[in-house]
């Protein structure tokens, strides 16, 4: 890895591999994530965004391949590292059986933050992240939304370069979800490199840049909007009747890659090297002449069917 | 060094909050050594009194009655059933009605009086004709302790049966018993319950406290910060020896004022055994930790090293008796050099350092088990 590499990217990642048992849950993944942004993995259940954020951590050694994540090889300078960076784990890994001021302390200490220290980023955290009127509540009685915010707080205690959070919003609801993103984007304004996983498209799309992950492998990434411009896919929303037999009639077509409804419409992507695509669908019999059809502009999770093949989306985006 | 002891500390005011609201193991730290003394000092007893045992009276004379009564008042046995024959009897033995049982034969006034210990001068009239045991015992031998208790009736003196001064022997050895001259089992139990207790309760808590970070999905989180495993460990144990300092003086303390078992060793030196083996037990419950990966497995090592820690630690049985690879067995388990050193110091009055090889083997084991644990415990989820 060149110098240039470490001044540029908080992250780059060569050929990164890593197997358990017979299942490759990381393949050959590509990772170059420049400083001060923040950067999505965006990826349905399993498609291994928490092993490549454990790779990225020191947590997991890589099977093969390169990591240098600010300035530090992994996995030998693992422990040079762990002051440098924040890791807000997918499930509530701070003590139920301790209040929000105690798991701070706890944390803050751990860190090894003197006492004054201490006590000034103590309240600092707790007015930024709106927790000062629960501080003595004992943690595990708290709202999904509140843990959330306790947990980030304790993850950047330290003011660390780079931030790891793996899932942040899975248990929370999109109000918490929005002021959660604010944060987020305070925190990259005041320097902090952000590396966050999601299964949400609107989260996804907050991000600067974004990769696409499944089975391990990753199918795209660039910024949100070079993904949707980019896409290799015509996105045609069609208003017609039976929409649920014309939908199970178009996916038979060699042309069309996904066709998913929503609402009183019907979204087929149709690929690219299609020059006529609406010409090509209204000849189709199970449409008749009175149908709508249009070119729309794509989606994320247009990007994201027409990039994995999947039919499914990953999760429902409740918004 | 300093962030180090920050950390330390961070883990161990951190265990101690969370003891402190997990009102259940605080009680328990009181309650199971209170219970199990209370319950072992009463019930533990080798010196077994009133067993129940029935007799078959075949002679039916005065003499008989006596007999019974004289048998009666050694408070050995307790006669609560009456058989017609030996066969009934063994058939209530069978079904565990009584331990034993006494047959006294129709010829019981003649068998007495050729009986040498009465001694009633009258040498057996011919050759063939020799003097007999005066009754028979039935006995069920499945319990050894019940049955040596029974045995130990074989030569009780019958001269008060007939009226006549005791014929004693004299005694071929002269015993002098120290530091327990009355017999009483609990002065010796006592202090191998500090042992039992300890090592129940010690490799139990820290046992879990490493899988319980991981259950519980805490681990994850402290491994990607800068906490150091020795550190982990330190801070881990450290709140348990304390816990460990109250119940070893709730034991003999009650042990002392309840049962006046006497604490003849300095308090320094009963303070450093029981330090010595806290540590030792700590440090065995944190390698179980870093090997098990649920509570329930280590539950279950504790358990594992629980029974042989009772069995062949000389808590029950005297280390002398066991076989020699139980010996080797006894010999790897800390409680074993524990009750050694405890009922030195509080029985003998012996310092700790006179018992060297007990007290270096404890502070080996807690050194080399604190750092194969750390080495054992893995900062990648691997």
């Amino acid at each position: 890895m060149s110098a240039v590499d470490n001044n540029d990217f908080a992250i780059s990642a060569e050929k990164l591999t890593r197997n358990f048992a017979d299942l490759t849950a990381v393949s050959a993944l590509d990772l170059h994530v420049e400083k001060q942004t923040i950067y999505g993995f965006l990826g349905p259940n399993g498609s291994g965004k928490t092993t490549a954020i454990r790779l990225l951590t020191g947590l997991l050694k890589p099977t093969s391949g390169q990591v240098n994540v600010l300035g530090c090889q992994l996995p030998k300078e693992a422990n040079k590292l762990r002051l440098q960076i924040g890791y807000m784990t997918q499930k509530f890994s701070l003590y139920d059986d301790l209040t929000v001021k105690e798991n701070l302390q706890f944390i803050s200490k751990i860190y090894g933050l003197t006492a004054n220290e201490q006590k000034a980023r103590l309240n600092e955290l707790l007015s930024i992240h709106q927790l000062t009127k629960q501080s003595s509540q004992l943690a595990g009685s708290m709202s999904g939304g509140q843990k959330q915010r306790l947990a980030l707080a304790a993850a950047v205690i330290h003011k660390p370069k780079l931030l790891f959070l793996d899932e942040p919003t899975s248990a929370v609801d999109p109000q918490n979800r929005r002021e959660f993103w604010e944060q987020l984007f305070d925190l990259c304004d005041q320097g902090t490199t952000i590396l966050v996983s999601t299964h949400y498209m609107d989260e996804a799309e907050r991000c600067h840049k974004l990769a696409i992950l499944e089975n391990g492998i990753k199918r795209a990434d660039d910024s949100p909007q070079a993904l949707m411009s980019n896409m290799a896919a015509q996105v045609v929303e069609i208003a017609a009747t039976d929409l649920r037999h014309v939908k199970d009639t178009l996916v038979k077509l060699p042309q069309v890659i996904s066709a998913a409804q929503l609402g009183s419409h019907l979204r087929v992507l149709v690929k690219k090297e299609v020059s006529q695509p609406i010409a090509l669908l209204q000849q189709h019999p199970c449409l008749s002449s009175t149908d709508t059809l249009a070119i729309v502009r794509p989606s994320l999770e247009d990007v994201f069917v027409s990039c994995t093949g999947n039919e499914a989306m990953p999760e429902q985006v409740d918004l | 060094m300093t962030t180090s002891l920050l950390r330390i500390q961070a883990i161990v005011s951190k265990e101690l909050l969370q003891l402190s609201r997990d009102k259940m193991t605080f009680g328990m730290v009181i309650m199971i050594p209170l219970v199990q003394l209370l319950l072992f000092a009463f019930a533990i007893n080798t010196n077994v009194r009133d067993i129940p045992v029935g007799v078959v009276d075949h002679s039916q004379t005065a003499l008989s009655r006596v007999l019974q009564q004289t048998v009666s008042a050694t408070g050995i046995v307790t006669f609560s059933h009456y058989y017609h024959s030996a066969k009934e009897a063994q058939a209530a033995i069978d079904r565990s009605e009584v331990r034993g049982v006494l047959i006294i034969p129709q010829d019981v006034s003649q068998r007495l009086v050729r009986h040498p210990s009465v001694g009633f001068g009258l040498p057996p009239s011919s050759k063939q004709e020799t003097s007999r045991p005066i009754a028979q015992w039935l006995v069920d031998g499945s319990d050894t302790v019940i049955a040596n208790s029974i045995k130990s009736l074989r030569n009780m003196p019958l001269a008060e049966l007939l009226d006549k001064p005791a014929n004693r022997n004299t005694a071929t050895f002269e015993v002098t018993l120290l530091y327990n001259p009355e017999q009483r089992s609990v002065v010796n139990i006592v202090p191998g319950l500090v042992a039992v207790i300890l090592t129940m309760t010690m490799i139990m808590f820290t046992s879990a406290a490493i899988v319980r970070e991981q259950e519980r999905g805490n681990m994850e989180m402290l491994i990607t910060t800068p906490l150091a495993p020795l550190e982990l460990m330190i801070g881990k144990i450290f709140p348990y020896i304390f816990i460990g300092a109250i119940q070893v003086s709730i034991i003999l303390g009650l042990g002392h004022w309840l049962f006046n078992v006497p604490i003849n060793g300095g308090l320094a030196q009963l303070a450093l055994a029981t330090l010595l083996f806290i540590c030792a037990s700590l440090v065995l419950g944190l390698m179980i930790s870093t090997v098990a990966k649920s509570q329930l497995q280590s539950m279950q090592m504790t358990v594992f090293i629980l029974l042989p820690s009772i069995l062949l630690s000389g808590f029950m049985f005297p280390y002398e008796g066991m076989p020699l690879p139980a010996q080797y067995i006894a010999e790897a388990l800390p409680a074993t050099h524990f009750i050694r050193l405890i009922r030195g110091v509080v029985l003998r009055d012996v310092a700790v350092v006179e018992m060297s090889f007990d007290m270096l083997w404890l502070i080996g084991f807690t050194c080399i088990g604190l750092i194969v644990a750390a080495f054992r415990f893995k900062r990648t989820l691997d």
